[in-house]
């Protein structure tokens, strides 16, 4: 199986531990990853890589997660691509203020590298789909 | 006829006429030679006195009754006056008719001289043999007598006197009769005639009044000649006039007349006056006993109304003299001969008192309807105690402004004087009570301030927890991710083969970040439903399938618990409207509890219906250890379990009923516990059919 052939994930955390935690077992689960660190770094990535599907953090420092996603929701070059919120605030309001600025999915921290994976196939399944 | 007389022999012609040829008026004139005067012999039907004061001159050729007496034939002759002799006589003819009048002239022999009289009757009396016969007999008669000379002589004197006789009687007011043993009418002077007669010619009413008058009086006479002759009695008679009642008092005496027999005087005297008098004496009489009684009985009424009245009253007339006074005043102002020296002398003081106040509206010049007020110190003469009251002294003037009397009443002042005494105190407890009131009112303002703002304070401090556990929970999940991560990646060994030593080691850190992550997650749910944030969603579902799904998700526990846990559903499909999740979430709770605390025996979920009370109740009972009654609070509060030591045998964050509890009333619902220690444990969740 090429490398390149494989769906490229940008995933999008401040807290390195757990950006790099996700993307060591992405690449494990056999997918190409992307990394940003915060907002900016998000939308730059994004432009430039044109990744498969997005991982977001939406707690960042400078642009956050939500004002990242409407920006490439926004723009026609990346509203296409699926962004998977993370967060670790479980308060009402949360889920509906991440799909309000586009989130295509939400997930609850802690979630275990396995269930992540998990959703992040079904979510690249329906965007084939789709 | 041997009637010697003339008149008595006319009067029986009359009489004879009457009977025989019903000839009901009639009058016989005879002509005086020597006075040249036609006069009345007799009459019948008419009244006697016109009969026996006409008189009528022959020279008088005016008369149509004088060319009778020329004439040879009955002549009809006019109603003409009498020539004024007795002025009373009016009426035109001794006939008392107005209508025409037949007079047959009276002759004897001499039949071509000129008539010795007239016989009077009224016009349309047929000229019966009776009449013819009856004038040549009377004529006759006439001359007969006449020729003896004893006539003129004879009837002068007896027309004088009896002129006299009628001036006599008929001058007197009161009406004078002279009546037969039968009550018949033989005299009457012209009063008592007024009474007594009437003619065809009078009217109806006047007719009867003096017919009901004659009956009347020969009543009342028969009953004076049987009773007592001589007392004078009542007799009501009606005035022929008028109608009117006529009151008499009737003095009659029998006479003796050797020739008529015996007759009765009667004299009536008027006293309808009299009576009237008397009357209005005895009505007078009445109205001043009905008015005196009615003042005695006023009076009475004032004794009443002033010995009622509970405050002294005295009268007193314009000199000082008391004229009047009530008990209560009695009580001060007079007292028992035997009573003490003391009592005396306080009577005397309190009239000396009195005196000087009355004294002084006495001698004052002023109007009526002064009132004088002043206070007087008396004394109660039995025990000497002060009575202070307060006179109030009015003056009773008559019309003229004449002073009559003096009306005091005393008001005894001791009870005003204690209510003053009580309304000071009363005031001023209330000035005080007012005060406290205020400042309490105060002290309460500044406290509900001080409450208002704690109020607020705890607010904002419940805001900043929720807040600061909000955050806390964040800031507790993002290592929290790391550790359960790493771990689970070393598991999955994504760093390469895991020995089973080490994995067994890794397997301890994942179930205690687990644990951890479950303290955390129920820290927030606590939160979450304080702080008004736990949204509900209210759905439609079943609960008979929420047990199989709670069994389900606990089944690796139920497996390794080697229990029996036994649902038991309720028949039928019963559809309720609440949070699915949050009642899936009690009932986990409910039954992992269970689970945790049983060490052998079974367990049974139980869906309940109470379609009365629209609730339904889902209950989890078990066999386990049980719970003491005093823990059965105490196990609801947070961080709570029976056991809450550091060495408790049972793992737990203490929260799971707390949040249960929680849960349950804001589905509108409630959660009941049953056990006993030793005996196992139902908890009980009921919720309405309908959330609120």
């Amino acid at each position: 199986m090429s490398q390149q052939n494989q769906p490229l994930i940008l995933v999008v955390d401040d807290y390195q531990d757990a950006r790099e935690m996700y993307a060591e077992y992405l690449q494990f689960s056999g997918f190409r990853v992307a990394e940003a660190r915060n907002g900016n770094e998000a939308v730059e990535q994004a432009f430039a890589l044109k990744p498969d599907l997005i991982l977001m953090d939406l707690s960042l420092p400078g642009m956050d997660g939500w004002e990242a996603t409407r920006r490439l929701k926004a723009d026609d070059r990346t509203k296409h691509i699926p962004i998977v919120a993370l967060t670790g605030h479980a308060l009402a309001g949360a889920s509906e203020g991440a799909k309000k600025a586009g989130c295509d999915s939400f997930v609850t921290k802690p979630c275990l590298p396995d269930d992540l994976v998990v959703e992040v196939r079904r979510m690249l399944g329906a965007a084939r789909h789709a | 006829m041997h009637h010697e007389d003339l008149t008595g022999c006319a009067q029986a012609s009359l009489d004879w006429l009457a009977r025989v040829a019903n000839v009901r008026r009639s009058v016989c004139l005879a002509v005086d030679a020597e006075s040249g005067m036609l006069v009345g012999l007799a009459g019948y039907g008419v009244r006697g006195e016109d009969v026996e004061l006409f008189s009528w001159s022959v020279s008088d050729d005016d008369g149509s009754l004088v060319a009778a007496l020329s004439r040879q034939q009955p002549a009809q002759v006019r109603g003409t006056r009498g020539n004024g002799h007795v002025v009373r006589t009016l009426a035109p003819t001794p006939l008392g008719v107005a209508g025409p009048i037949i007079a047959y002239p009276l002759r004897g022999t001499r039949t071509h001289e000129q008539a010795l009289g007239l016989l009077l009757v009224r016009a349309g009396v047929d000229a019966t043999p009776d009449v013819e016969w009856l004038i040549s007999v009377l004529g006759q008669k006439m001359e007969q007598i006449r020729g003896r000379g004893s006539l003129a002589e004879e009837l002068r004197r007896l027309r004088r006197e009896r002129a006299l006789f009628y001036t006599i009687i008929n001058s007197v007011t009161d009406p004078i009769l002279l009546t037969d043993t039968e009550g018949r009418l033989i005299v009457a002077n012209a009063r008592a005639e007024r009474l007594f007669a009437a003619t065809e010619e009078e009217s109806e009413g006047r007719r009867r009044a003096v017919e009901l008058n004659n009956m009347l009086f020969s009543a009342a006479l028969s009953r004076s000649v049987v009773d007592a002759p001589a007392e004078a009695r009542e007799l009501l008679l009606v005035d022929p006039s008028d109608g009117s009642d006529l009151l008499f008092e009737v003095l009659s005496s029998t006479v003796e007349d050797p020739r008529e027999g015996t007759g009765i005087v009667s004299v009536l005297r008027n006293i309808s006056d009299l009576r009237r008098a008397t009357e209005q004496i005895e009505e007078n009489y009445q109205k001043l006993r009905v008015a005196e009684g009615a003042a005695r009985a006023e009076r009475d009424r004032l004794n009443l109304i002033i010995d009622s009245v509970a405050d002294p009253i005295i009268v007193t007339d314009s000199g000082g003299a008391t004229v009047l006074m009530n008990a209560p005043a009695e009580e001060l102002f007079t007292v028992g001969l035997e009573a003490p020296s003391s009592a005396q002398r306080y009577v005397q003081a309190n009239d000396a008192h009195f005196s000087s106040f009355i004294s002084g509206l006495l001698l004052g010049e002023s109007g009526p309807g002064e009132v004088r007020r002043g206070e007087i110190g008396l004394s109660n003469p039995n025990t000497g105690d002060p009575v202070p009251v307060e006179a109030i002294a009015g003056k009773v003037t008559t019309d003229t402004g004449e002073l009559t009397a003096v009306v005091t009443i005393l008001h005894d002042r001791r009870e005003a004087l204690e209510r003053a005494g009580l309304f000071e105190q009363l005031k001023v407890a209330s000035g005080e009570l007012q005060m406290r009131v205020q400042s309490a009112t105060a002290e309460l303002a500044t406290q509900n301030e001080l409450l208002r703002r704690q109020a607020i304070e705890l607010e904002q401090a419940s805001r900043l927890k929720s807040q600061f556990l909000a955050n806390m929970s964040h800031e507790f999940r993002t290592p929290l991710n790391a550790i359960l991560g790493y771990t689970h990646m070393l598991l999955q060994g994504v760093a390469g083969e895991v020995l089973p030593n080490v994995k067994r080691q890794l397997t301890r850190i994942d179930s205690n970040g687990r644990h951890l992550l479950t303290i955390i997650n129920e820290i927030l749910d606590i939160t979450r439903i304080e702080a008004g944030k736990m949204p509900m969603q209210i759905t439609e579902f079943n609960l008979n399938e929420l047990v199989p799904e709670v069994m389900a998700e606990l089944d690796p526990v139920i497996s390794r618990s080697k229990l029996s846990v036994t649902p038991r559903l309720s028949e039928g499909d019963h559809v309720v409207q609440s949070d699915r999740q949050k009642v899936k979430q009690i009932v986990v709770n409910l039954l992992s509890n269970a689970l945790k605390f049983t060490h052998q025996g079974c367990i049974e979920v139980a869906v309940v219906l109470n379609p009365p009370e629209r609730t339904v109740a889902i209950s989890v009972t078990d066999t386990g250890i049980g719970i003491a009654r005093e823990h059965h609070e105490r196990i609801f509060e947070d961080f709570r379990q029976v056991d809450d030591s550091p060495s408790r045998q049972y793992g737990g964050t203490g929260l799971g009923l707390a949040i249960c509890r929680r849960l349950a009333h804001a589905l509108g619902g409630r959660i009941a516990l049953r056990s006993e220690i030793g005996e196992g444990s139902t908890f009980t969740l009921t919720i309405p059919m309908e959330a609120p």
